[in-house]
Formats: structure tokens, C-alpha cells, sequence
């Protein structure tokens, strides 16, 4: 098991380090920062000069050796643009995502397990079809042109939540959260709704998927023929039974919400970590957009490698594959 | 952290007193937010335009956008015309109480000039200063210059105490990688007082009862929110959450306009738009450059029909440029306001006798994220151009990624916008485009012409201290750059801000600078 460990945490390391080389290699077609950092009256001279203080001459390799290392002392440098710690950026930008993530991520649940049983019993029903309906809109709208569309409903026309921002915010220690006043979940309601427009439907199609799975193993027709209410058949035992892929898949998923919740952010100036990469990307402000490529991969790498670390700990068959062969790769 | 606990107090405090009494919050919703709070730290005109409610000059630009007195209350240039002498203003005061002396002008102007400032650039004939006594101050100048007052309004001015007592003397230098000050706090002297910044989310600033001057305004405070999304923008200012934009986006226009609690403000910029050539003896595929010779830039611009682009891709709402710059700037004549008129077939006529070959390849390069409508006026004149039998091969990318090839000659044909800020004077088109470059001349002479018929008139421009002389040299180049076709002038392009009802005045500034010292709002509100 420690051999195991070790190699799963080596390989996480792995895939930081080529994170960030790859950064690096994309940060050379995002344009030059010092042409955005000067005023239009500086000489030619002047930009030569800012360039070489920050470092922009030196090779590849050493602006690459140079950032790995002060990272790894958590180091991360200054943002070009708004001249303060980019781990104090970040720290402030975190809670605001996450809390948007947090809230999306429980819309989800809430709304796509039952859906996704009512379509899985019902099939035929007129709900059902309906819902089937509506996830396939779920899917294919991109998340802008959905939180668009709810900010012309709810802010233009009939003027009940904010279009934009985050409302009041309340500090917990470093933690701002907008939960505990009535402007912040005000704001949230939009933004959380637009984000998990594709998460609903992802979990309802496989909450549907397993249930039919479910429906038909044998336990559920011993259930039946004893004669259990259906409706304690299918939410009880059957449901449960379901379970276990929509909590994997859910936990996956809050990477991948963390990373895309950019679009969102976007169209709902909602100031988290997308919003300030993608202000980083416009004003070419490397610390930042490094440090945030290498956070979102990390939280990535580290969800993966508990999930995979969890599994081989429930079951010892996948330890001894990976002592074999190498294992599966997050 | 502290910012937002004193953020917390004060909204709680103003909560409270809210309930007493309406306050006049001005709500403007940008569509970028500040840089930080310190307007030397990075190059960034917006920045230093919001921090200007904050910090003011030595002189201001007034409503006529004409210079003024502001922190110093007259000025003079001694006998050996290189050192202004200006004598400051009595009783100011800045925000944290401490009195304004000459020993802040020379400790800003020492701050704003070292070596790791963004902003050096901004005083380019700056050499030293010193403080006379308390309210006289002594700038010594490269040479005679004319200009300086133009650079003094966006030099804005830092109390030395405060400065000396946070560590805050020279501006953040990022190459160090260490924070400043100054970014998270700001004490000037001008008609509004920060009172928090969450960056990204809202800078709320308060109307200082204690400034120098008669307030025009009758602000209580600004929220300053920074909204990127141009649909979103358009949303809130529908549903009324912001009260205020400088931008209001072109395409939206019709629907804001329609809005019966939206007005909508329009007009002209300042910023010309102009299309350089390359001059150098190859284009960037290696084939010979035709763009040296007169006739074919000529042939390039009659092939441009101007009144098609103001109508479709502009929408009727930029005005066709004759001159390089625009009727407001001093310098600009009449005279200088015309256009050859659309000929294309005299544009065949020309290249055929300038030998250039059918089908001739060269970069025509475009921002995606520059000018009103850049990328479409782009495909329009490269469509134009291929009708004459050339062959442009569009590039458009964000400036950030375009910036390099153009200052590096890696690109050929290419467009700029040229507002004349912050010197609002011809003579700052001239000296960065079209003189040759030198040191801090010709910095976007991209094309790298030479001229040095052109490059005396201009030097000659910088160092003549009588208006008039100045800006009959300057015409005289003007004319010069108009004759020789360095590059083709397009439009002014449009340029529209948009109020609720609430906002009873808001001046349109040509230069595109919200100046809300001198807004006003509806009373009650």
C-alpha cells in the first residue's frame, strides 16, 4: 500500500510539472506583457529595460526552472497588472467560486436524482418525456446563452435578482461568504442555476440509466412480489442502490465546474478565479494565469488521486493491478 | 482583509444613515475594472482617468477640455526658458488631513519618473525639480518644451508624509515581486475619497466635503463596478442596478435608445483611425515592398470607399477623416479635412504603372479587441483592396498578441488609433508616429519611415514656446504627412455613453473620459 502511495503521489507530481511546462509553452503565443504594462509615451528603450526586470529574456528553461521552484515554495510572485500577491488574488477570488460550485453542484442533486427516477419509472409519462426533453435542451445550450436568457427573465423583464456581481459579503476569518446575507443569495440564484444547467441533466441521465439497471435485478421483484409500496421500492431501495456512481461522478465533476465556471463568472461578473484569468489572459499577467492553471490542475490531480487512492482501498484487486501494470491514469 | 472589514462598518454605518437620508450614488457600471489604486504602477489610461477623481494635477483639463489651474494656481517660465516655476495653490488639503506643499509635487514627480515606473513616458522632458519655498516649485526641463502643462494634467500629485510614513516613495516595481502601498490605499486631494475596493467586484468612492474647489457635482458617492459582458452591461442598466456606462455597446444601441428609463449618449471620439505602411525594403515574405512609393499608397487609399464603411460597418455613426487628427485638436485646419474620393479603377492605373504584379501578397494586420468595429472595417477595406487585383492577407488577434509584431516590422499594412491623449495636441501624433524614430520619437512609427524635412518641423514644433508659431509648424507638418500619404486617415470613430433617469447630467467628453466631478444627479433619487 505504501509502494502504492508513493507511486500515485509521484504521478500526481508528474502531472504538475508537465502542467506547467505546458503553460509556459502557451504563454509565448499570448503576446507580450510589457506592451500592455507601458504608457503609449514610452521609448523603445524603456520596454527593453521593463522586460529585462522581469525576466522576459531570459531562455525558456530558466523562466521555466525559475517559476517550478518558487512555486514549489508557494511562491507565485506579484500579478503584472494589479501589483499584489497572486496567492492573496487567488485566496480572495477562491471562496467566491467555490461557494458558486458548491451551490450548482447541490442544484444538481437536487433537482436531477428525482428527475432522473421519475423518468426512469415513468417512462412513458408525459413528465418524463418532458423532462427527457428539457435535458436534451440542457445539453446542448451553452451555459452563456442559458445565463444570458436568465438574466433577460429575471433582471430585465421582471426585475426580481440581480444580473450581476455578488451582492454583500461577509467575512469568516479569510472566508467571504455571500450565503449569510439576502443581496449575496440574491446574486448567487442566476449564476448557480446557469452553471448547473449541464450538471442537472448529466446526473439525471445516469441516475436514469442506473435505475433501469436497478429496476430490473432481483431484489427489486422480491420487493415487489412481497408486496412494498412501489413508491418505497423505487426512492428507497432501488434509489440507493444507484448512489454510489452519482457521488463518484459528482465529486469528479467539481473540477471540471471549477475550471469552466469561467463562462459563467463571465456573463455574471461574479468575481471569482475564472473571472481573474480571464482578465489575466486579456492583459497577458503571467503569474496570475500560471497560478491558476496550476491550482485548478492541482485541484484536479488531488481529486483524482483520492478517488483512485479510495478505490484501490476498497479494493485490493485494483492495488495489485497497479502493482503490475501500472495502473489507470486520472 | 481590512479593506473589506472597513468596507463592512462603513456599509453598515450608511445603511443607517440611508434610512434618514437619500443619498445621491452615482452607480457606474465600466466595462473593465482599475488596474489598482495606484496610478503609477502600470501604464494603463482608464486607471489613471477613475484615480484622476482622486488625485488631481497641477493643471486639469476643464469642461472645454481646455487646460486649467488646478493644485497650482498660476506658473511661469523663467529666463532660461528650461525651468517652469509654479506657484501652488494655498489651504489644500489631502484626504487624511495633511496640508499640500511643494515638497509633494517633487516627491511625486521624482515617484512618477524613476527608472521602474510604467509612466516615465509621461514626462519625457522632465529632468529635476525643486521645491523654492512652501508653495513654489521649480521644474527644469531637457530644453525648452511647450507641451509640459499638457503632461502635468495626468501627473497626479501623492502627499510625501503619508508616502514616507507607508514605505510608498518609488512606485511598486513588479520586477522585484514585492506588493506596494499605494495599490491597496490612495490620499489625494481631489473632489472624491476612496472608501473601499474589492478589485473586480466594486470601488466605492464618497465625495470629499473638504475639497479646494466649488463641487459641480452633487454626488454622494460612486460605485464603480466593473462589468465586462457587454449583454450583461446592457441588462443592468435596463433593470436599473447600474445607473451609469461608458460604454454602451454599438450593436445595442437601438434597444438602450428604446428603453424608456435608458438615455443615451452620443458622439464623435477624438481617436482617428489611420492605416500605416510598411517602408522598409521588403515586405514580410521576402518579396520587394511597392508601399516606399507614393503612388501606390495613394492607389491603396482610393480604393477605400469611406462613405460605404461609415454606412454599413459604422452605421452612420463615425465622421470621415480627411486629416490625422480630429477638428478639436490644435493644429487641425479646414484645409487639411479632405479626401481623395473612391476611384478604384484610377486605383488599377496607378499600381499598373507602379509595376506592382496582379495578385500581390502582403499582412494586413487587425485587432480583435482595439477600435469600434475593427475587425469588421478590417474585412471590408481587405475586400476592397482585392478588388484593385491585390491580395491582403488579413491578421486579426488581441492586441496583446499583435503589439509585438507590429513594434517588431513583423507585419506589413496594419491600423492604429490615435487619440492625441493625454497631450489633446497635434503635436503628440507627430512627434510618436510620424517623426523618425529616435529615443522617445517615432515609438509607433511602426513603418519605419524617415522623413527629415518632416523630423525638423517637428523638433522645431517641440521647442517653440509661442502658440502660434507652434501650431502654424505643426499644421505645416500635418500637411506634409497629408501630401506624402503616410498613412491613410479613416474615421473618428463613434463613441456612446448611456444614463438611467436618475443621472440628470453627465457631459460627453470627446476624449471618452467620464469626468463625474462634474455630473449631477436627479434630486431624490
Amino acid at each position: 500500500m505504501i509502494a502504492f502511495l508513493l507511486k500515485r503521489t509521484a504521478n500526481a507530481a508528474f502531472v504538475m510539472l508537465a502542467v506547467a511546462l505546458l503553460a509556459f509553452v502557451i504563454f509565448r503565443f499570448f503576446g507580450d506583457p510589457v506592451e500592455m504594462m507601458v504608457n503609449e509615451q514610452a521609448t523603445q528603450a524603456d520596454r527593453m529595460e521593463l522586460r529585462e526586470r522581469l525576466g522576459l529574456n531570459d531562455s525558456f528553461v530558466t523562466q521555466y526552472t525559475r517559476f517550478v521552484s518558487n512555486a514549489a515554495q508557494g511562491n507565485f510572485g506579484i500579478s503584472y497588472r494589479n501589483q499584489q500577491d497572486v496567492m492573496v488574488l487567488i485566496k480572495e477570488r477562491f471562496p467566491a467560486t467555490f461557494e458558486l460550485v458548491l451551490v450548482a453542484t447541490v442544484i444538481s442533486l437536487v433537482v436531477g436524482i428525482p428527475a432522473g427516477v421519475i423518468t426512469a419509472v415513468y417512462r412513458e409519462s408525459r413528465l418524463a418525456n418532458m423532462l427527457q426533453l428539457g435535458s436534451i435542451v440542457g445539453v446542448s445550450l451553452p451555459s452563456f446563452v442559458v445565463g444570458i436568457l436568465l438574466i433577460l427573465a429575471f433582471s430585465v423583464s421582471l426585475g426580481w435578482l440581480p444580473a450581476f456581481g455578488r451582492g454583500e459579503t461577509m467575512d469568516i476569518g479569510w472566508w467571504s461568504t455571500g450565503l449569510l446575507t439576502p443581496s449575496g443569495r440574491a446574486a448567487l440564484v442566476l449564476p448557480a442555476i446557469s452553471l448547473s444547467t449541464f450538471q442537472v441533466t448529466l446526473v439525471m441521465r445516469l441516475v436514469r440509466a442506473e435505475m433501469l439497471e436497478t429496476l430490473r435485478a432481483d431484489y427489486v421483484k422480491f420487493a415487489r412480489a412481497r408486496g412494498v409500496p412501489a413508491r418505497r421500492v423505487h426512492w428507497r431501495h432501488a434509489l440507493r442502490n444507484c448512489l454510489m456512481p452519482v457521488i463518484t461522478l459528482t465529486g469528479m465533476q467539481i473540477g471540471n465546474l471549477i475550471a469552466f465556471a469561467l463562462v459563467t463568472e463571465t456573463v455574471f461578473q461574479w468575481p471569482g478565479m475564472g473571472m481573474l484569468f480571464i482578465q489575466a489572459v486579456t492583459f497577458v499577467d503571467i503569474p496570475v494565469m500560471a497560478a491558476y492553471l496550476m491550482i485548478v490542475s492541482f485541484i484536479f490531480v488531488a481529486l483524482n488521486t483520492c478517488v483512485d487512492i479510495t478505490y484501490a482501498w476498497v479494493d485490493p484487486r485494483l492495488r495489485d493491478d497497479t502493482a503490475r501494470a501500472g495502473g489507470r491514469n486520472g | 482583509m481590512r479593506l473589506r472589514q472597513l468596507f463592512l462598518v462603513s456599509a453598515a454605518a450608511f445603511s443607517l444613515a440611508g434610512a434618514v437620508q437619500a443619498e445621491n450614488v452615482l452607480k457606474w457600471g465600466a466595462n473593465r475594472d482599475i488596474g489598482s489604486l495606484d496610478p503609477y504602477s502600470y501604464g494603463d489610461s482608464f486607471t489613471i482617468n477613475v484615480l484622476n477623481h482622486v488625485y488631481e494635477g497641477l493643471v486639469r483639463y476643464n469642461k472645454d477640455l481646455k487646460i486649467e489651474p488646478a493644485l497650482a494656481e498660476s506658473w511661469e517660465i523663467l529666463d532660461d526658458k528650461i525651468t517652469w516655476r509654479f506657484h501652488l495653490r494655498h489651504g489644500v488639503t489631502f484626504h487624511n488631513g495633511n496640508p499640500f506643499t511643494a515638497a509633494d509635487v517633487v516627491a511625486s514627480l521624482t515617484r512618477v519618473s524613476d527608472d521602474t515606473s510604467p509612466l516615465k513616458g509621461n514626462l519625457p522632458a522632465y529632468v529635476s525639480s525643486k521645491a523654492v519655498d512652501d508653495y513654489t516649485v521649480d521644474i527644469t526641463l531637457n530644453g525648452t518644451y511647450p507641451l509640459l502643462l499638457n503632461d502635468l494634467t495626468n501627473i497626479h500629485i501623492f502627499d510625501k508624509e503619508w508616502m514616507v510614513e507607508h514605505d510608498a516613495l518609488m512606485p511598486t516595481d513588479i520586477g522585484a515581486g514585492t506588493e506596494g502601498y499605494a495599490t491597496y490605499h490612495a490620499n489625494g486631494t481631489g473632489p472624491f475619497i476612496v472608501e473601499s475596493r474589492q478589485p473586480d467586484a466594486k470601488t466605492v468612492f464618497v465625495a470629499n466635503p473638504n475639497w479646494w474647489d466649488e463641487p459641480q457635482h452633487n454626488l454622494d458617492r460612486i460605485e464603480l463596478t466593473p462589468v465586462n459582458s457587454a449583454a450583461t452591461r446592457v441588462a443592468a442598466l435596463l433593470s436599473g442596478e447600474i445607473s451609469f456606462t461608458n460604454d454602451a455597446p454599438v450593436q445595442d444601441l437601438p434597444r438602450l435608445a428604446a428603453a424608456p428609463n435608458v438615455e443615451v449618449l452620443e458622439g464623435v471620439d477624438l481617436r482617428t483611425v489611420l492605416i500605416g505602411f510598411p517602408f522598409r525594403e521588403t515586405l514580410t515574405n521576402g518579396e520587394p515592398n511597392p508601399f516606399v512609393k507614393k503612388s501606390v499608397r495613394e492607389a491603396l487609399y482610393k480604393a477605400i470607399d469611406l462613405d460605404l464603411i461609415q454606412q454599413k460597418v459604422m452605421r452612420g455613426k463615425s465622421r470621415i477623416a480627411g486629416a490625422t487628427v480630429a477638428p478639436p485638436i490644435p493644429g487641425y485646419v479646414d484645409a487639411l479635412d479632405t479626401v481623395p474620393g473612391f476611384d478604384p479603377e484610377a486605383s488599377k492605373v496607378l499600381l499598373a504603372q507602379a509595376g506592382v504584379p496582379e495578385g500581390l501578397e502582403f499582412e494586413f494586420n487587425c485587432l480583435s479587441d482595439g477600435l469600434v468595429n475593427e475587425e469588421q472595417f478590417c474585412q471590408a477595406i481587405a475586400s476592397m483592396w482585392s478588388r484593385i487585383g491585390l491580395a491582403p492577407k488579413l491578421d486579426v488577434a488581441p492586441r496583446a498578441v499583435q503589439s509585438p509584431k507590429r513594434t517588431n516590422g513583423k507585419t506589413d499594412v496594419y491600423t492604429l488609433g490615435w487619440a492625441t491623449l493625454p497631450l489633446l495636441d497635434s503635436y503628440s501624433p507627430l512627434l510618436q508616429i510620424f517623426h523618425s524614430k529616435d529615443g522617445n520619437a517615432g515609438v509607433f512609427n511602426w513603418g519605419g519611415w524617415s522623413y527629415p524635412e518632416l523630423d525638423k518641423l517637428i523638433d522645431a514644433a517641440g521647442s517653440e514656446l509661442d502658440l502660434d508659431a507652434r501650431l502654424a509648424l505643426q499644421t505645416k507638418a500635418l500637411e506634409m504627412v497629408k501630401d506624402e500619404m503616410i498613412m491613410i486617415p479613416l474615421h473618428q470613430q463613434p463613441m456612446a455613453w448611456a444614463v438611467t433617469q436618475d443621472v440628470e447630467q453627465m457631459p460627453l467628453f470627446p476624449d471618452a473620459k467620464p469626468r463625474l466631478w462634474f455630473a449631477r444627479m436627479a434630486s431624490g433619487s
